[in-house]
């Protein structure tokens, strides 16, 4: 595709979005078997599923810590979830959204409860429409309570961006290729920015507004979190009333 | 290991001073440590700085070739920005592949030149869809004092205001200097104990729980960022940072890479 003449016309965006308007979330908790803890989430055609491993023993172990566990953090993009087939493995930018995306749910995790352990997650995207690093933290930081481990809260992630000189919500592929700039972010419900990074090009007011703007969908996307995570557990509780 | 152990021993040294007000170099916090940059200190390189920003030294060379460009930009040129910790430059770095923390320098170096348009892309195509000139931009580091990440990205502006486009080697003419169109400058702060300091020192950057670098343009607007590390940040210390950041920006511009 070219570069669309106009990507947001009368207030409304190529996919029918307003500017501060999120894409719909799907979120599934729990759906891997082996895994300690799992989520499948959806952001609009982004796909990705994240497992959580631990705390368990650490391979290799010079790796290990004698105060805290360990946080690894797999991010992983699936070689059929783009346009032109992605040669599969790590490459450099993997590894980039990899240890920036760990060390936006480091700040949550009761490291220090588990000495000489690791915590592993891993993000595998499926398919892949701008937000991929978004979505697997929203997907990363559910798995990690849904396996239990202790967190001082849950973090959620979203971009902003700018499209013909407009701020907008949660760019998707077509923005973000000839939109003007791209700004992920991830917090936590009280508002400490654990992940920001940007390119592109912003002014110094539409940064300030940006980032209010990027807080909001933050938040909402908190709410989705908790509800999913509710939802599981209420499902497993009314199961179990009825096996007996 | 001996770099956690001293950390472990001058945190607390560190923090006291910083209470104080005080840093262990007697810089304010928002001070830079002295730099200086010489530009043109490699012959055989199309353009080259050398940088010494306090204890950290590092050299950037930018070589130019032609070569094919990528079939979505058939009319731009090409830029590749490359960094590597070399062993020679601490005791704690590794010889091998590039790890995350390389990786993570040189995409923010790049990110600060490409996404400020800083090279005018357009004018490095020779025959489009065939030809066009690629710039590799390759960080050299050999002393690492800390905020690597500043001094690396100075070092590549400043070798890229000085760099020419071989022409005449490979028959095009005269040789012109490399298209810019922009001076984008990097500022790193870190955060220790709630307090924000500029041009962390090695001591300083590796007990700092986060830092943020935000690389500016001519306009004072913002063409890149990147937190790192593992501590979370404010609204108010990230606009804050920002505030100081473009305006030591402007400073560093106007003092060191004038075009």
């Amino acid at each position: 595709m070219s570069k669309p003449e106009k990507l947001i016309e009368n207030g409304i965006r190529l996919d029918g979005r307003r500017p501060d308007e999120l894409r719909p979330i799907k979120i599934k908790v729990g759906v891997l078997n082996r895994a300690d803890g799992s989520c499948y989430f959806e952001f609009g055609r982004n796909k990705v599923i994240a497992a959580v491993y631990g705390p368990r023993e650490v391979h290799p172990r010079h790796q290990q810590k004698s105060t805290s566990a360990v946080v690894r953090y797999r991010y992983n993009m699936a070689s059929f979830s783009v346009e032109e087939r992605k040669r599969p493995g790590p490459d450099r930018r993997s590894i980039e959204v990899s240890k920036v995306s760990r060390e936006a749910l480091e700040p949550v995790i009761f490291q220090e409860y588990f000495p000489r352990s690791a915590i592993d997650i891993f993000v595998e995207v499926l398919q892949a429409d701008a937000g991929t690093r978004t979505a697997g933290i929203n997907a990363a930081s559910i798995a990690l309570a849904d396996a239990g481990i202790p967190m001082k809260s849950l973090v959620s992630s979203c971009a902003v961006g700018k499209v013909d000189d407009t701020l907008v919500l949660d760019l998707f592929k077509d923005e973000d290729n000839y939109g003007q700039c791209d700004m992920p972010i991830a917090m936590t419900p009280d508002g400490n920015i654990t992940l920001i990074q940007m390119d592109g090009h912003l002014t110094r007011d539409e940064f300030t507004e940006g980032l209010e703007m990027a807080k909001k969908g933050c938040l909402a996307i908190h709410e989705l979190q908790k509800a999913a995570l509710i939802e599981k557990y209420n499902s497993q509780l009314e199961g179990e009333v009825n096996d007996k | 290991m001996t770099n956690e152990i001293m950390a472990e021993l001058r945190k607390d040294y560190i923090y006291n001073l910083m209470i104080k007000g005080e840093r262990e170099d007697g810089r304010a916090f928002d001070q830079y440590r002295e730099l200086t940059i010489d530009t043109n200190v490699i012959d055989k390189a199309e353009g080259s700085a050398r940088v010494k920003l306090g204890d950290t030294h590092l050299v950037v060379g930018v070589k130019i070739q032609t070569g094919t460009p990528f079939p979505d930009t058939p009319d731009q040129g090409v830029i590749i920005t490359n960094l590597e910790l070399i062993p020679l430059a601490s005791p704690v770095f590794e010889a091998g592949p590039p790890r995350e923390d390389a990786i993570e320098l040189a995409r923010v170096v790049d990110r600060g030149i490409r996404e400020s348009q800083a090279i005018d892309l357009s004018k490095l195509c020779i025959t489009p869809g065939e030809k066009v000139w690629m710039v590799f931009i390759d960080v050299h580091v050999l002393d690492d004092g800390g905020n690597i990440m500043d001094a690396a990205s100075l070092g590549a502006v400043a070798a890229l205001l000085t760099a020419k486009l071989p022409n005449k080697r490979f028959d095009l003419g005269d040789d012109v200097n490399v298209p810019m169109r922009d001076v984008p400058v990097s500022v790193t702060a870190v955060e220790i104990g709630g307090s924000i300091m500029l041009d962390p020192s090695l001591d300083e950057q590796s007990i700092a729980g986060t830092r943020l670098t935000v690389t500016s343009n001519q306009e004072g607007n913002i063409s890149a960022m990147q937190k790192s590390g593992v501590y979370p940040l404010t609204t108010e210390q990230i606009n804050y940072i920002v505030d100081i950041a473009i305006e030591k920006a402007k400073e560093i511009r106007e003092k060191f890479l004038v075009i």
